[in-house]
């Protein structure tokens, strides 16, 4: 039979960023997939050598804007390991709300596109009106919805005034009822069930091959999680459990995912609580200057480990700086969960893996310059998705 | 008054290309489209290809790779499409404009009518950029109208 490819990309609703997988079929099933990136080189780690230490925060930021957060984490926890800086207590609980209420948002955000994907546009929206709240918050605190420019050396640039406190814990409760409901939703489901049980399969071992992080680890069984095995910030103050679930399909990682966000949100209200304890004002420690070392700093994203590596010579910039996200070593794991599927059950295998997408409805090139074969489009994929999810439903209403 | 200009008056369809962006402005366009903004009830919506779209949003700096990417998509759009740079990235480079892979800002490749500057913009400054924009469109053409 003739072979098919399909471009998912460059410009595509799957992928968070600009990139290009073309999936080569066979019929409905996919045989093999490829990966073209360099669409979103933005030359970061070059602009941060040419930044001040304060500036390299906001440039560590834009890495990615959903994980706007995990970047700053890490490169203040790889600085501060340079420069000795040991934080005050209210500082550490800072930075764990801030890192927690991210994990809740980016959460909400995969929950809600992962139920696009497969035709539950209600969960989608759902989803993303529950996340509205949470962004309220980020300005509360910090002025902006995303990108909150909170961190800096030996700190955070703004406290969280204890009068605060009772909007957040108020917020919180809204968002842990609403978690109730989407639990309810996707775990009581028998359509999504069908849909993702068993589908985009990543054993342990291909987890351990790929060095995969993060939910997607934690979905097959690998237990790991920065913050409990190199604590940093707040977590070791604090109590909580890391989820791991041992199915590795799509369903485990949803599932890791909707009960990560309650223990984000006991986690808040245990810094909350924390920060009542700590004299307002303490939120930061002044640093004069960075001496010459080498130094490494991790953190956990909502996708997985962050990690940053620094070569400082007591200049007020970095003479080297190195960043490896998490999805770089999710992405290739595709390989194991994508090949091998129906093209419908990749499109949610594709979005499970890494959950960090953004733009619905983009689409790749409607047909294949070179060779002049048409190939499908992003919207053919999930409508494609969506058929399959309709006649599940249809089959389990009769 | 050509059709196309007359259709600009409301239900805009949107394609949205997103360069080399840190996704922020990304996420904030599709905010648009959930409950609390819902820009759907003004007819805006987004569609898959620029082949369909009235409006061609643009966000993030521009890399080398993007470049030609861009201009063709521009090529495929219908004309008169809008243009609209969305964020600090689109309207000037902003953050990334010193990177040596930088080929933008978006207004050097292809012709902007409007610029939602911002890192991210607000839903609803990207809303207000799209209202100020049907207004100055209309505005014109009360002028070429009464010329
Ligand atoms: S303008 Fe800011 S938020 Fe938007 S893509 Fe650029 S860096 Fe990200």
């Amino acid at each position: 039979m003739e072979e098919k490819i399909i471009n998912i990309g460059p410009y595509h609703p799957l992928q968070e960023e600009p990139e290009l997988f073309k999936l080569y079929c066979d019929g409905e099933i996919v045989k093999n997939i490829d990966w073209v990136t360099g669409y979103n080189h933005r030359g970061i780690e070059r602009i941060s050598e040419s930044k001040t230490f304060d500036e390299v925060f906001f440039l560590v930021e834009r890495v990615c804007g959903i994980c706007s957060t995990s970047h700053p984490f890490a490169f203040a926890n790889c600085i501060e390991e340079i420069g000795r800086i040991e934080l005050p207590d209210r500082a550490k609980y800072i930075r764990s709300i801030i890192g927690e209420l991210e994990r809740i948002h980016s959460h909400l955000l995969w929950v809600g596109l992962a139920g696009h994907f497969l035709g539950y546009n209600t969960v989608f929206m759902w989803a993303w009106k529950y996340r509205e709240p949470v962004l309220d918050l980020f300005e509360m605190i910090t002025g902006n919805r995303n990108s909150y420019a909170m961190f800096r050396i030996g700190g955070n640039r703004r406290d969280i005034e204890n009068d605060k406190i009772p909007r957040m814990r108020k917020v919180l409760d809204m968002i842990k009822r609403k978690t109730d409901l989407i639990k309810g939703a996707i775990m009581d489901d028998p359509v999504i069930h069908a849909r993702t049980k068993g589908v985009g399969v990543i054993p342990k071992e291909a987890i351990i091959d790929y060095g995969a992080l993060g939910p997607t680890a934690r979905a097959s069984g690998v237990d790991i999680d920065v913050r409990r095995d190199d604590p940093y910030a707040a977590y070791p103050l604090v109590d909580w459990k890391v989820i791991v679930e041992e199915e590795g399909d799509v369903f485990a990682k949803a599932k890791v995912r909707i009960l990560e966000m309650y223990e984000s949100i006991s986690i808040i209200e245990q810094c909350l609580e924390g920060l009542k304890k700590e004299p307002e004002g303490t939120h930061y420690v002044p640093v004069k200057n960075i001496p010459a070392g080498v130094g490494m700093g991790h953190a956990e994203a909502p996708r997985g480990e962050v990690f940053h590596f620094a070569i400082t010579d007591g200049s007020k910039s970095p003479i080297r700086h190195k960043i490896r996200a998490p999805s770089y070593q999710n992405i290739p794991t595709f390989k194991v969960s994508g090949v091998g599927q129906t093209i419908s059950d990749t499109t949610i295998a594709l979005a499970a893996v890494d959950p960090c997408y953004c733009c619905t409805e983009r689409m790749g090139f409607a047909y294949d310059y070179k060779t002049g074969r048409k190939t499908l489009n992003g919207k053919d994929l999930i409508e494609l998705s969506q058929r399959k999810t309709d006649e599940i439903r249809n089959k389990l209403n009769k | 008054m050509a059709l196309k200009d007359y259709v600009f008056k409301k239900s805009l369809w949107v394609f949205h290309f997103g360069g080399a962006s840190c996704n922020n402005c990304d996420i904030e366009i599709l905010d648009c489209l959930t409950p609390r903004f819902d820009v759907e009830r003004f007819g805006i919506k987004l569609v898959g290809s620029v082949r369909h779209a009235d409006v061609l949003l643009v966000n993030g700096s521009i890399n080398v790779r993007d470049k030609d990417r861009l201009l063709e998509i521009y090529r495929q759009a219908p004309k008169p499409v809008l243009v609209i740079a969305i964020g600090a990235c689109g309207c000037t480079g902003g953050i990334f404009a010193e990177s040596f892979n930088f080929a933008g800002p978006v207004d050097k490749i292809i012709p902007v009518d409007a610029y939602v500057p911002g890192c991210p913009p607000k839903p609803e400054a990207i809303i207000a950029g799209i209202v100020a924009l049907i207004n100055k469109k209309k505005a014109e053409k009360e002028v070429e109208h009464a010329a």
